[in-house]
């Protein structure tokens, strides 16, 4: 049944199609419809699940980490400072192997207030071991929870996800959504049975004290389970397409690049309009193409030492920016173009932070100047595209 | 003894109870108590952190298997019946 709806309705369906058993969220801007729908089905019944109204994002993820632990399935949803506050939680989520689902609706960080898209929030969570899957449509949103839990609770991942949709730019704005059979959906994801749960019967402790000794085995374990996530999410989303007739493009979705020179790699609803500009130059005869990261962790390395064997220039587009570095997405994939036979010149573009625009346009000026990136080497290597006051314009 | 990593589950799990860890070998001073002295307000048992005051008829015992030698029981005693004394010293 198709439906028009935001990204923000798109994710709770996608709770509720997954059939999340305890929700536990705080209210934030630009997430709040989220959790208003599912709070909202739950107490007219249309939902069977437990809402946990909560006084904080903190609280909310604790309240996630023990009914998983407690054997429940559980679904929460964040955005920015909501997201920072639980940073300490994620954690645990992940070193006690709780399966758990997010949404997070990538929005700035503060300072300057902002409510608008950005990926500092979702970035900064990076080393917390969760997965985070970027999102550059409402369907993709609703079909990514639904294999998120997949992928998460599979015997050998075990480990939290993140869904991540941008602000406003797919929260807030209508698409066409096809939403499934729910009796298909539960063919395709069965409920959680862990092998491990808190019983009442039988009392034990999760994640008690280590010493020493066995910390490291169980970080091993962990990172195990992160690179097993890498074959299962490809796996789970060749099964999803049998059953539902589409897929969104892997860990890294590659669009026109076989014959491309010049790559530009971006993660989120930009990719999709980076796509337009790519058609627009591809049209004019440029040999462009686009690289959208689907995947931030597990990290699409292989897939990017491949690619970077093939072309002559790289850039990465990234949404927020690491503070006495580069972009973040910048800098993880210069690290795996690192080990290609043949590499690429790179550069990095800051662009679209706090909610700016990233018009065609504005792609189309990006890539221009990416495909005489290997003719000046010595330029920037990390450019911030359109910041008033610099002489350069993007427009 | 080390167990390699396939052995271990997935995330340390314990189903015994942390009872198990005596504590009380961390300890360097001991609360010992005056119980002549003692009003039987029950306070010491009431804020010992670690459960470690055992009421005998209202008169506090100390569980030295888990007192770690805080001192927080002779702190608040009203009566000041409790002194802490050197482990050994006694």
């Amino acid at each position: 049944m198709r439906k028009v709806m935001t990204g923000n309705y798109a994710s709770a369906w996608g709770a509720r199609l997954s059939r999340a058993e305890v929700i536990a969220a705080y209210p934030i801007t630009p997430q709040t419809s989220i959790v208003e729908k599912l709070a909202d089905w739950v107490s007219t019944g249309e939902m069977k699940a437990n809402f946990i109204p909560v006084e904080s994002e903190h609280s909310a993820m604790a309240a996630c980490i023990a009914a998983q632990a407690a054997g429940a399935r559980t679904y929460t949803a964040t955005s920015s400072h909501g997201l920072t506050l639980m940073h300490e939680v994620l954690m645990w989520a992940s070193g006690a192997r709780l399966p758990i689902v997010m949404t997070n609706v990538s929005r700035a960080m503060a300072p300057p207030w902002s409510v608008w898209v950005d990926h500092m929030d979702s970035v900064a969570q990076r080393d917390t071991g969760w997965m985070e899957f970027f999102c550059q449509s409402n369907q993709e949103v609703l079909d990514t929870i639904i294999m998120a839990y997949k992928v998460c609770e599979s015997k050998g991942v075990m480990l939290p996800a993140m869904v991540i949709e941008d602000a406003f730019i797919l929260s807030h704005t209508s698409e066409p959504v096809d939403l499934p059979d729910p009796a298909i959906v539960d063919d395709f994801l069965p409920s959680y049975a862990p092998e491990l749960k808190l019983e009442v019967g039988k009392p034990m402790g999760f994640g008690s004290l280590v010493r020493p000794d066995q910390y490291m085995e169980f970080r091993y374990k962990a990172m195990l389970g992160m690179k097993d996530a890498h074959d299962r999410f490809l796996r789970v989303e060749q099964e999803f397409k049998q059953v539902f007739g589409r897929e969104h493009g892997g860990l890294l979705e590659r669009y026109r690049c076989d014959d491309a020179e010049f790559v530009l790699v971006a993660a989120g609803s930009v990719a999709a309009t980076a796509k337009d500009a790519v058609d627009a130059l591809r049209a004019k005869g440029f040999p462009v193409g686009l690289a959208r990261i689907r995947s931030f962790r597990p990290f699409p390395h292989e897939e990017f030492k491949a690619l970077g064997a093939k072309v002559a220039g790289l850039g990465v587009l990234d949404r927020s920016y690491t503070f006495g570095a580069a972009g973040a997405m910048y800098t993880e994939v210069k690290a795996s173009v690192y080990s290609s036979s043949k590499r690429p010149v790179m550069k990095n573009y800051i662009a679209g932070l706090g909610g700016r625009d990233i018009t065609p346009k504005i792609l189309e000026r990006i890539f221009e100047d990416l495909m005489l990136v290997t003719k000046r080497p010595e330029g920037n290597e990390v450019e911030w595209v359109e910041v008033a006051g610099l002489p350069r314009r993007w427009r | 003894m080390t167990k390699g990593y396939e052995e271990l589950p997935i995330t340390p799990v314990s189903d015994t109870p942390s009872t198990v860890n005596l504590t009380g070998n961390w300890r360097v001073i001991r609360p010992v108590v005056d119980k002549e002295k003692c009003k039987r307000c029950t306070i010491c048992w009431k804020f010992c952190p670690d459960g470690a005051i055992i009421l005998v008829d209202g008169v506090p015992e100390v569980d030295l298997k888990f007192c770690k030698g805080c001192g927080i029981c002779a702190f608040e005693c009203p009566a000041k019946c409790i002194v802490m004394v050197k482990e050994g010293l006694e």
